[in-house]
């Protein structure tokens, strides 16, 4: 960070955390805010957003960490000391006052400095209550810049919900306040009248110059505002950045799940400038590593749909949602689902090429934790994924449930369900996976394609021949590249959920 | 949320100190009096008290006389209120609230003036001095129906019009749909009702002394007579104990304590 | 048509029950007879005995003394305790309402002889003190039930803007909170009053010997059967029900209106 920007810095957590009754609300959050700046915090709710908006303004006070406002500690400092203004959700008007005393209230607590002349020609200043007449004039102002001129004596219950919001927003406004902290504040009101507030709120922005942080789950009100964007979820920062950047290099699949619709897709480099998904190969502009595995995000309105034999990928439609502006094409390609955004339409049950840019092909890092498969139940109770058929407990699928002498599951309830054929989302941990030499022992078989030494263990990655389908996992024992071997796991260690209700 | 660090929480430490001193160690009194004696002037623990509590017929006639004089009130009072209530509630009378209000008024009036000029009428159409436990009942009635009718009338007022027209809709005739939904329903006002009286019943001596001209004992005044008369406060509180525990299982039968007490005494009236 | 007849006719016949004793003495106060049904002509004599007997005087005074003395402590002893419940943690806002209900719970008999133990084992049985504290009792859980629902109505938020815009926190409390749970604090106040008023039993337990408020001193005279040897007191009864009668019927109607019209937006 270079010196000038730590200079126009108005405010800076550092290591901020909240925990609330052993839940943690906020966790080790480090960000700054340039003055002037429009910045949103977005996040689904639960994220932590509010909270750290509110250990702004100090109704929370941060478990750990730091709040500096202008370089100064404010971490401890309550809320009626701070020079911060909050815009509440759901307004917060004093319903006991009309609009006048309710955008005066601030005036009328705060004293300033007067400096005056004493006979001897000294100066001193002394601090005072601002005049009625200064109050007025700041309300008359406030109301103006808010568009509510005239509404000094009417009472709070005969505002409409956006005539309140923009009292709420003088009230906070008149106090010229460093920051302005808006906590959702158009959450309340309709679609035509938010998107009204949207551009309002942003010109009131520029004309004031003061810094807004904003608060909001709605994605395309911070892409239509911010100057700077803070992805949350769970309490942490996910990514800071300009909506451009927000959009378009998404830093991980969360963020790119949640900002814009999206595919999100399992991949893996397979040679420089190539990732291969859906089974497919396909040219990139972002490089890792060799055999690394990735999250592909392709945007639904850079897939461009084509005749099926001109197309790198081949799908059948199951859906397509008129969407106004554009048609939601919905296609199977294999047992991945791709969503397609586009002008023209197509019909159901249709076969369709796609074509993908090298350059809307987003790749990110994936945070491997596990390796996550397709699979079905087969009639003898086993479980197909990765080229392979695995002993499974059938009975995980159902809490309660037992197998009968004929095979068929019995749930808690009694019922009788037949699994064949049903499907299932595997997830074996990294740890849970066996390599063996004898081809017979395991359920699939591969070759191991890459093996990077850890510290104090071996990543082994095997690949199937038959669909290319990755094992994953880390072993202390040593293997070579290009070994065939065959891949065991235990039924425990198969986690499997069902991806429909069986009927 | 946790909030902002204040002393408005400090706020209830008075009232706490009051509820302590003034509610909480006075209960406790009671228990430690209901257990000891005096015996030359050295405070023993005893089982006495409770032993000639339920060996004692006079009292236990007593308890027993006070229970039933409390249910018929009870009874008496939840059907005339019921019906009242549900007219107020249900039907389309002009002015409800004003025919409401005259019901209830009567709460607010010093309830000593009222047992007095109701002594004077029953003297007038000559039961006073022949039918006390009549005239009793009846004052208790008088005394306690606006607590019945008042929380009727909020639970029945309440009502979904719609379970009825689906009662209705289903082939209920207006005796079913009163039996099977309205009733049920408004449960939870009878017996916020039953709270409100019966337990009064058994304790507001004041009535039954102004109208049996001083020949009723009920529970109430037994205690007061302990107190006052007999000078024996041990016994006094044992009787005040099992009055509480009388309280307690009626409340624990009817589950009213769930109920605030605010509604049926009437307080959002004001 | 005969389901309206017959509605009318029960409310007719409980109204005609509940205000009988009330107008026989009203009608009654107004002739100067010493026993009821005994017709002596249209008088305001016992009005106007009513008004030279410094006794009954003395007592009406001491009896609203009382009840304004004990609602104004309990109003705010009560919505103290309200606010400061309100924003307590749980374990402690609930061991304090559980307290707070024993009295309304309670029978007034057992209020009325704990507060006697209480007050013999701190030697202040039967003093002005112990009156008060009687009366605070009975009144404060019902000030605090009164003003809770306000509280809880209150918008959480209003009390962070007041502190956000500058506010410190007590002038938060009076000038955001308390004129919020105005309403609530009022009625509070007036149930207050009301339950004093009506006390006999606590009031017979915690008075002084000497002092006596309408409700002891009528019970008193039933009870020693002098009651029929002071008719002035049959005119103050009548007094206070046209009174309290008038006076609600006022309160009440005034106060309804504004709330159905705010009900019909």
């Amino acid at each position: 960070m270079n010196e000038q920007k730590k200079e126009e810095m108005i405010i800076r957590l550092v290591n901020v955390s909240k925990v609330f009754d052993e839940t943690t609300a906020v966790e080790n959050v480090s960000f700054y805010v340039r003055k002037g700046e429009f910045i949103t915090f977005l996040g689904p709710s639960g994220c932590g957003k509010t909270t750290t908006l509110r250990m702004i303004a100090g109704f929370d006070i941060p478990t750990s960490g730091k709040i500096l406002l202008n370089g100064q500690d404010i971490t401890d400092l309550p809320p009626n000391k701070r020079p911060v203004n909050t815009v509440f959700q759901r307004y917060a008007l004093f319903p006991h006052y009309n609009i006048y005393d309710n955008i005066a209230f601030g005036l009328k607590m705060k004293k300033v400095p007067v400096t005056y002349r004493n006979e001897k020609g000294e100066t001193y200043t002394k601090m005072q209550k601002l005049t009625r007449r200064e109050i007025d004039e700041k309300v008359k102002n406030a109301l103006a810049v808010v568009d509510l001129e005239g509404f000094e004596k009417r009472s709070v219950s005969t505002l409409s919900g956006g005539q309140q919001q923009r009292v709420a927003i003088a009230r906070a406004i008149v106090n010229e306040p460093e920051i302005l902290l808006l906590d959702e504040p158009l959450g309340a009101l309709d679609l035509k009248m938010r998107k009204e507030m949207q551009i309002e709120l942003k010109e009131m922005h520029r004309k004031l110059g003061i810094t807004f942080i904003y608060v909001t789950h709605d994605q395309e009100e911070a892409l239509t505002m911010s100057d700077t964007i803070v992805v949350m979820k769970d309490g942490c920062i996910q990514q800071i950045g300009t909506p451009t950047d927000i959009y378009n290099e998404p830093a991980n699949a969360f963020v790119a799940d949640f900002i814009g619709d999206s595919n999100i897709l399992n991949g893996t480099m397979v040679d420089k400038l190539t990732v291969r998904f859906c089974n497919r190969n396909f040219r990139c502009v972002d490089d890792f590593e060799r055999n690394e595995k990735v999250d592909v995000v392709v945007r639904p309105e850079d897939i461009e749909m084509c005749p099926p034999e001109q197309g790198m990928l081949v799908g059948r439609v199951v859906s397509v949602v008129f969407k106004g502006v554009h048609y939601e094409i919905t296609a199977m390609v294999g047992r991945s689902e791709m969503i397609i955004q586009s002008t023209q339409s197509r019909t159901v049950g249709e076969l369709i090429g796609m074509n993908i840019a090298p350059d809307a092909i987003h790749i990110m890092k994936k945070e491997l934790t596990s390796n996550r498969y397709d699979g079905y139940i087969t009639k003898k109770n086993t479980v197909v994924f990765g080229d392979g058929e695995f002993e499974c407990d059938v009975t995980t699928l159902y809490p309660g449930s037992h197998l009968d002498e004929d095979g068929y599951l019995i749930t808690a309830q009694g019922e009788k369900i037949d699994l064949t054929d049903a499907d299932v989302s595997v997830e074996v941990g990294l740890t849970d996976i066996e390599i063996s030499d004898n081809a017979d022992e395991g359920g699939a078989r591969g070759h191991i394609v890459s093996l990077i030494y850890k510290g104090d263990h071996y990543q082994y990655i095997v690949r199937t021949e038959e669909n290319e389908e990755d094992f994953v996992l880390d072993t202390e024992d040593l293997w070579n590249e290009n070994d065939y071997v065959s891949v065991k796991i235990r039924p425990e260690n198969i986690h499997m959920k069902l991806k429909q209700e069986i009927k | 949320m946790v909030r902002v660090h204040f002393n408005r929480r400090q706020l209830c430490i008075p009232y706490g100190l009051f509820l302590a001193l003034f509610v909480v160690i006075p209960m406790l009194l009671i228990l430690f009096y209901a257990f000891t004696e005096e015996v030359d002037g050295i405070l023993t623990f005893t089982f006495s008290n409770f032993l000639n509590f339920f060996t004692s017929t006079a009292k236990l006639s007593t308890l027993l006389m006070s229970f039933t004089v409390a249910i018929i009130s009870t009874a008496i009072c939840l059907a005339i209120a019921y019906p009242v209530a549900y007219i107020l509630a249900r039907s389309k009378l002009r002015r409800r609230n004003v025919l409401l209000m005259l019901f209830i008024l009567p709460m607010w009036i010093n309830f000593v003036l009222r047992i007095t000029a109701l002594r004077e009428l029953l003297d007038l159409v000559g039961l006073l001095g022949t039918q006390n436990y009549l005239n009793t009942i009846i004052g208790m009635v008088y005394d306690f129906l606006p607590f019945m009718i008042l929380p009727l009338y909020t639970t029945l007022e309440k009502l979904d019009e719609s379970y009825l027209e689906a009662a209705a809709d289903l082939g209920a005739n207006p005796f079913t749909v009163f039996t099977k939904v309205t009733f049920p329903l408004s449960m939870p006002g009878v017996i916020s009702g039953i709270t409100m009286v019966f337990m009064p019943s058994m304790t507001n001596y004041v009535v039954s002394d102004t109208l049996s001209n001083f020949n009723i004992t009920i529970l109430g005044k037994l205690i007061d007579q302990y107190f006052t008369t007999y000078d024996n406060w041990h016994m006094g509180s044992m009787i005040s104990i099992i009055l509480l525990v009388i309280i307690f299982l009626t409340m624990l039968a009817t589950g009213g304590f769930k109920d605030d007490g605010r509604e049926a005494r009437g307080a959002n009236l004001w | 048509m005969v389901k309206r007849i017959v509605s009318v006719a029960i409310c007719v016949a409980v109204l005609l029950f509940i205000y009988a004793p009330i107008l026989l003495l009203v009608v009654y106060s107004f002739t100067d007879s010493n026993v009821i049904g005994k017709w002596d002509g249209f008088s305001f004599a016992l009005y106007a005995d009513l008004f030279r007997d410094a006794e009954i005087m003395q007592i009406l005074f001491n009896t609203v003394w009382l009840a304004l003395v004990a609602a104004l402590l309990s109003t705010a002893l009560g919505t103290a305790g309200a606010v400061g419940i309100f924003y307590s943690k749980r374990k402690f806002a609930k061991p304090l309402q559980a307290a707070s209900q024993i009295p309304v719970i309670n029978a007034e008999i057992v209020t009325a002889i704990s507060l006697a133990l209480l007050f013999s084992a701190l030697f202040l049985y039967r003093t002005y003190f112990s009156l008060i504290v009687g009366h605070m009792v009975l009144c404060t859980p019902f000030v605090v039930l009164s003003v809770m629902p306000k509280l809880k109505q209150m918008d959480p938020n209003t009390y962070e803007a007041a502190l956000d815009l500058g506010a410190s926190p007590s002038q938060v409390l009076f000038k955001v909170v308390v004129p919020q749970i105005f309403s609530g604090i009022l009625s509070g106040f007036m149930l207050s009053i009301t339950l004093s008023l009506d006390d006999y039993i606590v009031t017979a337990f915690t008075k002084p010997p000497m002092f006596d408020t309408i409700s002891t001193y009528v019970y008193n005279a039933v009870k020693n059967g002098t009651n029929n040897s002071t008719p002035a007191l049959r005119a103050l009864s009548a007094l206070i029900f046209i009174v309290m009668i008038a006076v609600l019927l006022v309160i009440n109607l005034r106060a309804r209106k504004p709330a159905q019209k705010e009900a019909a937006k």
